[in-house]
């Protein structure tokens, strides 16, 4: 009879002063979760591929000298996390009021307004105010969908509509083009949304989306609400069948 | 002569504006402008933005009057979605509306207006103001104050907020009323109608000492216009834009199902003084085509009101001022008489049995190109005119907001006020007290803010025939 091994490793770290363990593999974002311990994020989504974007999840790691996305980087044993600290709260901040200056977001006309992760965000980063000038672009509202709208206007570019195309529904409409700050998403080849031809028209890119971005077509100002409940489910269905 | 428009930096129409009266060779008035300086572009930047997006961002022109940009507005998307709207839904836009004008008169008469009326055109200014009512007439100074509560408290309890609900949606509303809350406005109807006969007592105990005022603020012969409904009564939601010449006849109206064409009966006229277009009746050119819209417009145009006591007290204005009084003064008058109405009819809608319905939204793509909805905002008719492509966003916005029909009246009252009142080459208190009282009489969305205090930011500059200016007197 063979002893029975297995890979997982328990590891023992520290977050925020308190002693942990979790198995290895895990990410510090994961586990601080886990443990209670919030850190802010846009572009993350249980469910999804981490894409590490947003860098709102930026902690300090004792003993180095860079902040590290803890969406992305893997817990090891003995490490000193701090989550929050005026360094990383000052760069939080100016992260969210250049996704304010980048694009135009009128909060107060918005479908999504009370209901947008990128407001909470703000309120909770304590934003009153936006310390860079406002870019102000021209930019358009795809309107072609039978019953869904993308207003460029309103996207972060937090990238989940792309990845829950692509990964859970398999259809990879959606795609990036441009860099910087002239990126913005497209359809196939970039043509109007109600003329692709691989969309299915199932909807999960508008109830992944933290913005305004993605809407349901219809809706007036406040009336968009997102249901986010699906995601873990569909990901657990699909471990499952795996 | 030249001159300069000064583009001030607050961007709110309700705030500043620019008086210049100008002198001939001998030093009388020969002619006064009145200015509008601010520039808003809400024309320009709704193009491409969706169309069920209209009625929340128009509403943002003005926080004093948002629910009427708020009804105009989604009027003219339920025109492009050809939709008629639930009855249930009609009622309580209606009741919104008329909790608007209630409370948007309220703080006009009572906030703006009556220290003028109640201290003297010519009293202290530092006595002629909300805080002076308050302190000398306290009892009417609460009653203006907790009428414009009963307003706004309506708006609140159907729209979830005071200022800018997006409740207003494109084939209806999103949320219907509830019995606690149909009790709770109910419940606050008779005190408030206390309040508003108890204002009517006072102005009629003090309208009599403004005799060269009635005769002079803006008391001229205009056609009249403003919506009523089938039975040709005061309407304030949805109907027919009638207009009337000088003595009541009617001229011309706009049915409700032709409200498209609006542009064949008014123009718009621009002048170089001011950012506010000139509108004007059609087909009588302009400037000849000149009308007046708002409370005084209403009630002329108007068979009668249609409620009990709004109709017992126009009655006595009738019986006073005859079927078109002429002068702006008493738009004042028929502010109050339209408070009454409006509490009244909240009644009447509050008390039909399907007022709690839940079948409250008619949903539908857009079946036209375009659409128009016109309603009656406090201070006259408001016209909302949409183009839009194949995907429902905005091509096109064309807006006519009620400030502007009465624009050339409040030149030519002004001037009328400056010819009365200005004969030498130096201004007195009193008389830019006067030429700000007569723009008071048609309320004009480009005064609330400041105005509250008694203090409209106001330049009035006096020049001479050669263009110099002699004198200037600025309120900031």
């Amino acid at each position: 009879m063979s002893a029975v091994t297995s890979t997982t490793q328990s590891i023992t770290l520290t977050i925020d002063d308190k002693a942990i363990s979790c198995r290895s593999g895990e990410t510090i974002l994961q586990v601080a979760r886990e443990n209670n311990i919030d850190i802010p994020t846009l572009c993350y989504l249980e469910g999804l591929t981490v894409w590490g974007g947003c860098r709102l999840c930026m902690v300090e790691i004792a003993a180095s000298p860079k902040l590290h996305a803890a969406c992305a980087t893997e817990c090891t044993e003995g490490m000193t996390v701090r989550t929050t600290s005026p360094r990383l709260k000052q760069y939080r901040k100016m992260i969210v009021e250049m996704l304010f200056a980048e694009r135009n977001h009128v909060c107060s006309v918005c479908v999504s307004n009370g209901h947008c992760e990128l407001q909470n965000m703000a309120t909770k980063l304590e934003i009153d105010h936006v310390r860079f000038p406002y870019r102000f672009p021209h930019l358009a509202v795809d309107n072609s969908h039978d019953y869904m709208r993308l207003d460029h206007n309103r996207c972060i570019l937090c990238l989940r509509c792309v990845r829950v195309c692509g990964e859970i529904e398999g259809a990879h409409t959606k795609d990036v083009k441009g860099r910087g700050v002239l990126s913005a998403i497209i359809h196939d080849l970039d043509e109007p949304w109600g003329d692709s031809q691989t969309c299915t028209g199932c909807g999960k890119c508008v109830n992944v989306c933290p913005t305004g971005a993605l809407t349901h077509r219809g809706t007036a100002v406040g009336e968009m609400t997102k249901k986010t409940e699906f995601l873990p489910y569909l990901t657990l269905m699909r471990e499952v069948k795996l | 002569m030249t001159r300069t428009i000064t583009i001030d930096g607050v961007t709110r129409i309700e705030g500043h504006a620019k008086i210049t009266i100008h002198l001939d060779e001998s030093g009388k008035v020969c002619d006064a402008q009145f200015h509008v300086t601010q520039f808003r572009g809400f024309e320009k930047f709704v193009e491409g933005r969706p169309l069920t997006e209209m009625p929340g961002i128009m509403a943002r022109i003005c926080g004093i009057c948002p629910v009427s940009h708020l009804m105009a507005a989604a009027k003219a998307c339920d025109d492009i979605l050809a939709v008629d709207i639930p009855p249930t839904a009609d009622k309580l836009r209606r009741i919104m509306n008329l909790a608007q004008m209630v409370q948007s008169h309220a703080l006009s008469f009572f906030h703006l207006s009556s220290p003028d009326l109640l201290f003297g055109m010519d009293g202290d200014p530092l006595r002629r103001n909300i805080f002076g009512l308050i302190r000398e007439h306290p009892d009417f100074a609460r009653d203006g104050i907790l009428l414009r509560k009963f307003g706004q408290d309506v708006i609140a309890l159907l729209g979830g907020k005071k200022i800018h609900p997006a409740w207003v949606v494109p084939g209806g509303v999103n949320a219907p009323l509830t019995e606690d809350k149909r009790d709770a406005i109910l419940k606050e109807i008779p005190a408030a109608m206390a309040r508003v006969n108890r204002a009517l007592d006072y102005f009629h105990q003090v309208e009599n000492r403004y005799p060269a005022e009635v005769d002079a603020f803006a008391n001229f012969p205009t056609h009249f216009a403003g919506l009523v409904n089938p039975e040709g009564l005061l309407e304030h939601y949805d109907g027919a834009m009638k207009f009337v010449d000088h003595q009541g006849f009617p001229i011309a109206e706009l049915g409700r199902n032709d409200q498209r064409h609006y542009g064949a009966l008014i123009g718009e006229a621009v002048e170089k003084y001011s950012y506010l277009k000139f509108p004007y009746f059609k087909p009588q050119g302009y400037p000849a085509g000149i009308y007046r819209v708002g409370p005084l417009a209403r009630l002329i145009v108007a068979e009668r009101c249609g409620t009990v006591n709004a109709d017992k007290e126009l009655g006595v204005f009738r019986t006073r001022l005859g079927r078109a009084p002429q002068s702006s003064f008493h738009y004042h008058w028929a502010r109050l008489i339209e408070i009454l109405y409006g509490i009244e009819m909240i009644q009447r809608l509050l008390q039909f049995p399907d007022i709690l319905n839940t079948h409250i939204r008619s949903r539908a793509r857009p079946n036209r190109l375009e659409g128009v909805g016109i309603s009656e905002a406090p201070r006259g008719t408001l016209i909302h005119h949409y183009k839009i492509d194949e995907n429902g966003l905005i091509r096109w916005a064309n807006l006519i907001i009620a400030t502007g029909h009465n624009n050339l009246a409040m030149n030519l009252g002004v001037r009328q006020v400056a010819e009365r009142f200005v004969d030498a080459e130096h201004l007195s208190e009193g008389m830019l007290n006067r030429v700000e009282a007569v723009i008071r009489c048609f309320d004009p969305c480009l005064s609330c803010s400041t105005h509250a205090l008694g203090q409209m930011p106001l330049r009035i500059e006096l020049c001479r025939a050669d263009g110099e200016v002699c004198d200037v007197l600025q309120r900031d």
